[in-house]
């Protein structure tokens, strides 16, 4: 192999960046174009000004929060306890964690509507807060498999027995163990996964639109179909934040242990 | 239950532990089944009941007899196929490229990065993005018209079509490619291709009968992988061209706002197709990956 790389290699790489960097050049520029004659940040303006990008943005913003929050008490017990106690049933948990990713989203809130509708034993939907509760539930069964690969990864560099046993010692309750002596511990795992799931609900659309919510997602479709250079401003926005969101995990990633000192 | 254990001695500390070990996973299963398992399996159920509930066929034989349904699992496939087939050849080339072409190592980097934003880019804005560069008004349609003049939409171009969904699915079909088979290409041990060519083979030889004897399982396994990613999507495709393209996931997102087909359980059995398509592709991949797994550890 030559020095500065083959030229073939270099062929690949350009052409590959074209087809990707073009429609990020080309979308910035045309959102820059509301104002006739001259480039200007008015789509962005007016996107910003706007009280309905404000409330379906923040009200993303706090069900994906939620969502995080739910995530965690859900995967963190359970992937230490699988660890801990019952490895053997690690494939079982990490099909039914992967079962998201074969179950389009669509399908799972389908089912959703259906189930837990008005006259249903467990009326979710009767209420606005209901649905919310059930839109929250969705999309962190979305997060599932990132939510949990991300902490199985954490456990895997600590050493669960030992600790748990200290803790024990100590006179610690399982409540304790797992909110001050595991979590803190795989906090960064933790972490990267809620970037993760941050980036994933915030722009999500299916669901929030098929339970009538008014997300942010929703609001992006509904902008799209009747406004021109708003929309284009608006996936600049949403590709600086995925990028954030992406950034931060490589972050943590460096500052993350890679392995145990003892294996487990 | 409780009571047997402690009659019998020599099992009773198992026993007694037993529910414990699964009490710390109910949550999980509680969770999982009321939220994933059961709607899914109620969806799965309605599809084989006809509207009193009895137990049919119909519903499955209608997805193949209904020509609107019908054709709207080929147009989905047809996408799902095509954009997965370019993005696993288009993301191997640059995975190859990175890995294997002595490229800088700020490239390879980069590349990587790029991907894990780029596949996670999808929905509502990449639509836009592409709305935004080959639209009527797009730049790079402007380009093509006043610097070249060439004008794209009287070529009979419409971006608005399968093959407009295609160029889009790519964007994040491409860089999920070069991040799953980037760690396969890395897994190529380097004596692999001392030994090929100390026996004499060509870059060609070595290529066809150890790389790519090596790789196919992973190839194929993402393969698979895309095109189940592929097919689920509805975001992107509904911002892109709204409820005009025929495609299964609008299909049934038109189904769940309006009941379009008039009958609660074709529509079941649409979702039904939708999980069997996606769950054989995952079938599939698993099966692909554990044969990748024999040299690529």
């Amino acid at each position: 192999m030559r020095k500065g790389g083959q030229w073939w290699a270099w062929l690949t790489f350009f052409l590959g960046m074209g087809y990707f960097i073009i429609p990020l050049i080309a979308t910035f520029e045309f959102s820059l174009r509301m104002k006739r004659g001259e480039y200007s940040f008015e789509a962005y303006r007016v996107v910003f000004a706007s009280s309905q990008f404000q409330q379906t943005f923040s009200y993303s913003v706090v069900a994906a929060i939620f969502t995080i929050l739910l995530g965690v008490l859900v995967v963190v017990p359970t992937a230490y306890w699988v660890r801990l106690r019952v490895p053997h049933l690690r494939p079982l948990v990490e099909f039914i964690t992967l079962l998201p990713l074969v179950i389009p989203a669509i399908v799972i809130v389908f089912g959703y509507i259906r189930m837990y509708g008005t006259n249903s034993w467990l009326p979710f939907l009767s209420s606005t807060m209901g649905t919310n509760v059930l839109l929250v539930i969705g999309y962190a069964v979305l997060a599932l498999p990132y939510m949990y690969r991300a902490v199985d990864t954490g456990l895997r560099t600590i050493d669960v027995r030992t600790l748990t046993e200290a803790a024990q010692i100590m006179g610690a309750g399982w409540t304790t163990i797992i909110s001050r002596v595991i979590l803190p511990n795989v906090l960064i795992a933790v972490l990267s996964g809620a970037f993760l799931t941050f980036a994933i609900v915030l722009g999500e659309f299916t669901m929030a639109s098929l339970l009538n919510r008014p997300a942010f997602g929703p609001y992006m479709q509904n902008l799209g179909a009747n406004r021109a250079y708003e929309p284009a401003a608006l996936a600049i926005i949403a590709f600086l934040l995925t990028w954030g969101c992406m950034t931060a995990i490589q972050f943590l990633a460096r500052y993350a242990p890679k392995s145990s000192n003892r294996p487990n | 239950m409780t009571d047997s254990a402690v009659s019998s001695a020599p099992v009773k500390s198992r026993s007694i532990r037993l529910p414990t070990q699964w009490l710390g996973l109910a949550p999980f299963f509680l969770f999982a089944l009321l939220f994933l398992v059961l709607p899914t399996m109620y969806l799965i159920i309605g599809a084989f009941q006809t509207r009193d509930g009895a137990f049919t066929f119909e519903n499955i034989a209608k997805l193949f007899t209904t020509p609107t349904i019908r054709q709207s699992y080929w147009i989905s496939m047809k996408i799902s196929f095509w954009s997965a087939m370019l993005g696993a050849l288009a993301g191997f080339a640059i995975a190859a490229a990175i890995v294997r072409g002595g490229l800088p190592e700020w490239v390879r980097a980069s590349t990587l990065t790029f991907s894990g934003v780029a596949s996670n880019f999808a929905g509502v804005p990449l639509a836009f993005a592409f709305l935004a560069t080959l639209g009527r008004l797009g730049l790079v349609t402007i380009i093509l018209r006043d610097l070249f003049g060439f004008n794209l939409y009287s070529t009979g171009f419409n971006l608005l079509s399968s093959w407009g969904l295609i160029a889009v699915y790519l964007y994040f079909q491409i860089p999920l490619m070069i991040v799953i088979i980037t760690p396969a290409l890395d897994g190529l041990k380097k004596e692999w291709g001392e030994a090929a060519a100390t026996l004499g083979a060509t870059t060609w030889q070595f290529w066809r009968m150890v790389v790519i004897p090596v790789l196919l399982p992973s190839f194929l396994g993402t393969l698979v992988l895309l095109f189940a990613n592929a097919f689920g999507a509805i975001a992107t495709a509904y911002a892109f061209t709204g409820s005009s393209l025929n495609i299964v996931p609008i299909s049934l997102y038109a189904q769940i706002r309006g009941d379009v087909l008039n009958d609660p359980n074709l529509g079941y059995a649409l979702a039904f197709g939708m999980i069997v398509i996606t769950g054989l592709a995952n079938v599939f991949y698993i099966w692909f990956r554990t044969r990748s797994e024999r040299w690529l550890k």
